[in-house]
């Protein structure tokens, strides 16, 4: 009933950890909010949550309301603004919220240790006691494997959404085969539990060394496609690793990158004139990233197939 | 008849969903939320007891330690040291790092080792060993590990899935059940060795292999994480768990840790350790800090083909750090050090440098089968590696383990199959040409 005004809602899944489910979870969200949209995305993962950390609110605390919990502004709705000289500071973009366990733990460094009815009862929490408001998307970032909170996960949506605001699942692989052989078992999941898939992924495709700009194939090549043409999904496109994101997930600094760097084709060009290169928002940064353009194109491709 | 798990009778959705637990007492409805636990004290007499359709019967179970306990510690006292592999952070090199610590200690041939793949959603270990097609053989006294070699055997879910890509969708309850078979029915017999890999997180897996072990004990736990803040918050958890539940932190491992690019060799950090790395998190939390170990892309490559990456790649760098590792995993367990490692962890490699190869000789002093093999056929590596591999193997497994690949399709693996044979010829020549020993080749186990 909490979710009855948000318009679309999609999973974020991988049978495997570590292949960067929150790293596209969160930059999916940074690029549909871009496009104007109003996002929430909620964090399944309640032993590893890491969405506070990525969005850079870890600090933040929930505010309770009246009949549930109020999620935590990443960044509210903004046109796109200028500063005096005419150049364009700030982008114009949507609301963006987020809701995790991580903001209901009293120390970052506590585990949370608990058997499988008390994870599918927060899930269950999460989903029906949270006011998410008037939502375009709604992103749920989910933990490795096929488990309890997956079988909660999909057990509540089925019940509290219709199908109208299943949007689907989009599953995120790393290149090498040991990966691929568990991403297939949580494709089958997807089949047997009627989630349709919207397409796949493929994350850590290539290393481009910052001082020879040789690109290595650290988690081997190829995997992600052959795996979306064998079960006959979509492919949204291959991700390199680019440390520059790392850096800005992890110290807030503003991407910057080597004269002459090209990635898929594009020309990343570092604006120098900026002064205020690492302050400002998360999602303003994150437009100088040179993952920007990839994951612009997948969520165009996205927004396409979801609001068929 | 091998323990096989049937697949689940699909009708609808609902049936996939709530596929019953089965715990001790006997259910006869799913858990309720907040539910303390079958087995546990408050089991039946706990407030979110009420309305339990179970109530009756989990409050009239017999309490008390679970009779299975003594049965499971019987099976593990041949083993004479358990090593847990554990991490809170998914995708760090758990599996990874098990098979190479299992790969290590393997290679005294005085040692017995074994693994446990408790990751019961994603049992990597079967594929990282070369074992994927295996089953399980059973015998009147118990199931019996599938060996990879005449001192390591393995033991995983992986083995009794019908279908290899089918998906194991249970809840905590059921994953439990399966590990204790795992613990109850494996005739390990005695070993020296036994490396449980766990899945990410600290849920039920964690909680039953700590308190089916806690009796037979465990020498303690590895963690293993990478460099970077996020995943050290994972880990950081995973500690206080190992804290709260009384198990014996051996150490950290810091994987992932640098990258060196194979064409400048300029040394860069993918992981960026903002907060001082996993040196530091050791520091912090007083915890020995067992190395860190470089990213090699190699070491992605052999888990695929299910090949020994310290076979492989001696001279790589990423083998170095692994080795004062898992010498220090010794150290930390009370094991002597020359009892850790085989004497000489290559031995081949002294055959090797008598063979007649000049100029690999004249490159590196040190040449295994697949250096020479990539110095004579080429350096792409993967061209070097299946050449290696058809060496070792019949053709027919060959097209077997290419169709596992998911870089393969049928037509791609006969396509290889027959660029194989080319390889093959090419190496038989130079064979007959006394370029490439023989010998040496067949020596690789």
């Amino acid at each position: 009933m909490s979710l009855k005004d948000v318009k679309h809602i999609a999973l974020v899944l991988s049978g495997k950890g570590g292949v960067g489910k929150s790293s596209v979870t969160t930059q999916l969200a940074l690029t549909l909010s871009l496009h104007g949209y109003s996002v929430g995305v909620l964090d399944v993962d309640l032993t590893g949550p890491s969405i506070p950390r990525f969005f850079g609110v870890e600090k933040e605390k929930v505010r309770q309301a009246p009949g549930g919990w109020i999620p935590v502004p990443v960044h509210e709705q903004q046109t796109e603004s200028q500063n005096g000289n005419g150049h364009a500071v700030g982008s114009g973009h949507g609301s963006l919220h987020c809701m995790s366990l991580g903001f209901l733990l009293a120390n970052r460094g506590d585990a949370v240790v608990w058997r499988g009815p008390k994870k599918t009862a927060m899930v269950r929490q999460f989903l029906s006691d949270v006011h998410w408001g008037t939502l375009d998307y709604l992103l749920i970032d989910t933990p490795p494997g096929t488990s309890d909170e997956h079988i909660s996960l999909v057990e509540t949506l089925l019940k509290e959404a219709t199908s109208e605001q299943m949007a689907g699942a989009v599953i995120v692989t790393t290149p090498q085969a040991i990966s691929i052989s568990d991403v297939k078992k949580e494709i089958n999941f997807c089949r047997k539990t009627g989630v349709q898939i919207l397409g796949v992924i493929e994350n850590m495709a290539g290393f481009v060394c910052p001082n020879c700009s040789e690109c290595t194939n650290v988690f081997s090549k190829g995997g992600g496609r052959v795996m979306a043409q064998e079960f006959e999904v979509p492919f949204l496109g291959s991700v390199p690793i680019d440390p520059m994101f790392i850096r800005l997930i992890e110290e807030g600094r503003r991407p910057v990158y080597p004269e002459g760097t090209v990635v898929d084709g594009q020309a990343i060009a570092t604006n120098a004139e900026s002064e205020e290169l690492d302050t400002g928002l998360l999602v303003d940064k994150y437009t100088a990233c040179s993952l920007h353009p990839l994951f612009d194109g997948m969520v165009k491709e996205l927004i396409t197939t979801i609001e068929r | 008849m091998a323990p096989f798990m049937d697949p689940p009778p699909l009708t609808s959705v609902d049936t996939a969903l709530t596929a019953h637990t089965t715990a001790t007492p006997a259910l006869v409805a799913p858990e309720p939320e907040h539910c303390p636990g079958p087995e546990s004290n408050l089991a039946g007499k706990d407030d979110a007891c009420a309305g339990c359709p179970n109530q009756a019967i989990c409050a009239s179970a017999p309490k008390g330690p679970d009779p299975d306990i003594p049965i499971i510690t019987q099976r593990l006292a041949g083993i004479k040291h358990k090593i847990l592999v554990l991490s809170g952070k998914g995708g760090v090199g758990k599996s990874t790092f098990s098979t190479l610590l299992a790969h290590a200690f393997a290679s005294n041939s005085a040692n017995t080792v074994g693994i446990m793949d408790t990751d019961i959603c994603g049992p990597s270990i079967p594929k990282m060993m070369g074992v994927e097609a295996e089953t399980i053989h059973v015998t009147s006294t118990g199931w019996e590990p599938v060996w990879v070699s005449d001192n390591l055997g393995v033991m995983s879910v992986q083995f009794m899935l019908p279908n290899r890509d089918d998906a194991v969708i249970w809840r905590g309850a059921k994953k439990n059940g399966l590990i204790k078979r795992f613990l109850m029915d494996v005739e390990w017999g005695s070993m020296d060795y036994l490396v449980v890999d766990t899945p990410p997180g600290t849920s039920d897996e964690h909680l039953s292999v700590n308190s089916y072990l806690k009796e037979s004990g465990v020498d303690g736990a590895v963690l293993v994480t990478t460099p970077q803040e996020v995943a050290l918050l994972d880990v950081r958890k995973e500690i206080d768990f190992c804290k709260k539940a009384g198990i014996r932190i051996l150490g950290l491992v810091e994987n992932m840790s640098g990258f060196v690019c194979p064409k400048c060799t300029h040394t860069s950090e993918i992981f960026r350790a903002t907060t001082g790395g996993g040196r530091r998190l050791a520091q912090d939390m007083k915890i020995p800090f067992l190395g860190a170990v470089p990213l090699d892309s190699r070491i992605g490559m052999a888990c695929d083909f299910g090949e020994s990456f310290f076979d492989n790649f001696p001279d790589s760098p990423t083998c170095k750090a692994l080795k004062e590792v898992v010498k220090n995993v010794g150290k930390e367990m009370g094991v002597k050090e020359e009892d850790v490692l085989g004497e000489d962890m290559f031995p081949h490699v002294k055959t090797l440098t008598a063979s007649s190869v000049s100029s690999a000789k004249e490159e590196s002093p040190v040449a295994t089968p697949l250096a020479q093999a990539r110095k004579v056929l080429g350096n792409d590596t993967l061209e070097a590696q299946r050449a290696v591999i058809e060496v070792r193997n019949d053709a027919v497994k060959y097209v077997d383990t290419a169709t596992t690949y998911a870089n393969y399709s049928k037509d791609q693996a006969v396509e290889a199959l027959t660029e194989n044979e080319r390889l093959k010829m090419k190496v038989a020549k130079l064979e007959r040409e006394g370029i490439l020993e023989q010998r040496e080749f067949m020596h690789t186990t």
